[in-house]
């Protein structure tokens, strides 16, 4: 029995790559230096670094949620929402 | 300077978990990505649909009411059961054979499987020969929970207290336990009221397993299934349709595979935010 039950797609599995290399990218980073880099950001929360790529990816799903339930598809610019989840992102490792 | 945070020769212990998780959670919620961005009739054909079904079901007014209808259930079970459980926790006996009496009494309900306490309510409150429901009627309240919105509300809250309040017990009472006798006795002492003892040492000190009631109580009933299923089965009308059950009903009622894994996902997203909201808040407020 092949994998073709679960249906693969290529957008899919690049996302699953890109996590997995978050995760490996993470664990080299944490073996590196040691202490996962406690911040107190601007969310006024003491976070290490796995923290905050937990934090930037699910502020990021909701951020496309968002944006899809509010202007619905086809989006006037997907560059927008990319926009936005960058700057969740680089508002969250500062 | 910064210093090595855990032993890596753990990795190897939690390597079957690992297995396990990737076996029993990873695969699947794989999959679910893979149907939610695709439409399929059968005999494993898909067709690239992009994200709309997710644009579907966030407009989808089918869904907007199950999800009020979830979280207003899981709101009240968890208002009702969190403080009867510090209650009943708080009244148990402290020594002898009571202790042994009142765990097995509250342990009960946690060892019957849902799909038993769905069809032993559903029994138990039908209006002609239910010993709850006949008693009900018997008062001179008209009840029927297979026929009433507000019956089959109240039949189902109570149910989930019937069932789940114990756990809120067990864990509430281990915390209490768990207090020395010397903060008992500095309270003596000081002359500290019962209110002051349970306000300033015993509320604080169960803070930790509360934390943990709540944390399960909340995933548990934001995806209650099966008790609500057997016993009302979404009904009268779509009253008690809560999440999960609506998503079954989309996905092997109506075979529509890819807008209810969209609804898996954003159902999955839900539970992650406030499971992550109530934590970070709880041990916030713990360490301050």
């Amino acid at each position: 029995m092949g994998l073709s039950w679960m249906a693969w797609t290529w957008p899919t599995a690049a996302f699953f790559v890109f996590i997995l290399l978050a995760l490996v990218a993470m664990a080299v980073w944490e073996w590196r230096s040691p202490g996962g880099g406690p911040r107190r950001g601007i969310l006024g929360l003491d976070t290490t670094r796995g923290d905050r790529l937990f934090i930037s990816l699910l502020g990021s799903a909701f951020i496309f949620l968002a944006w899809l339930g509010i202007y619905g598809a086809p989006w006037s610019s997907p560059w927008s929402t990319r926009c936005w989840c960058s700057a969740w992102c680089r508002a969250l490792s500062l | 300077m910064a210093t090595k945070t855990q032993n890596s020769r753990a990795w190897l212990f939690v390597l079957p978990v690992v297995v396990l998780v990737a076996f029993n959670a990873l695969i699947p919620l794989m999959t679910v990505v893979n149907y939610s961005v695709q439409e399929t009739f059968g005999d494993n054909v898909f067709f690239w649909e992009g994200v709309k079904w997710f644009e579907q079901v966030l407009h989808s007014e089918r869904f907007h009411a199950s999800l009020l209808r979830q979280l207003m259930f899981t709101s009240i079970i968890l208002m009702i059961e969190v403080p009867l459980g510090v209650a009943i926790a708080l009244s148990m006996p402290k020594k002898g054979i009571g202790v042994s009496v009142c765990l097995v009494l509250m342990a009960l309900p946690l060892l019957i499987p849902w799909n038993v306490v769905g069809a032993m309510w559903n029994i138990f409150a039908l209006p002609d020969i239910g010993l709850l429901g006949r008693m009900i009627n018997g008062l001179g309240i008209d009840y029927n929970f297979t026929q009433q919105p507000g019956a089959a509300w109240f039949t189902t809250i109570l149910m989930d207290v019937w069932h789940w309040t114990s756990l809120v017990v067990l864990l509430a009472y281990a915390g209490l336990r768990s207090i020395p006798d010397a903060y008992y006795q500095a309270a003596k002492i000081d002359g500290a009221t019962p209110w002051a003892v349970f306000r300033f040492i015993q509320l604080p000190k169960m803070k930790r397993v509360l934390t943990i009631a709540i944390l399960l109580r909340f995933m548990d009933s934001f995806m209650i299934y099966t008790e609500p299923f057997v016993l009302t089965g979404g009904g009268p009308g779509n009253t008690t349709t809560f999440l999960s059950i609506d998503l079954v009903k989309i996905a092997l009622g109506q075979f529509d595979l890819g807008p209810a894994a969209a609804m898996s996902l954003i159902y999955f997203l839900i539970v992650l935010l406030l499971c992550w909201v109530f934590y970070t808040l709880m041990m916030r407020h713990e360490a301050q």
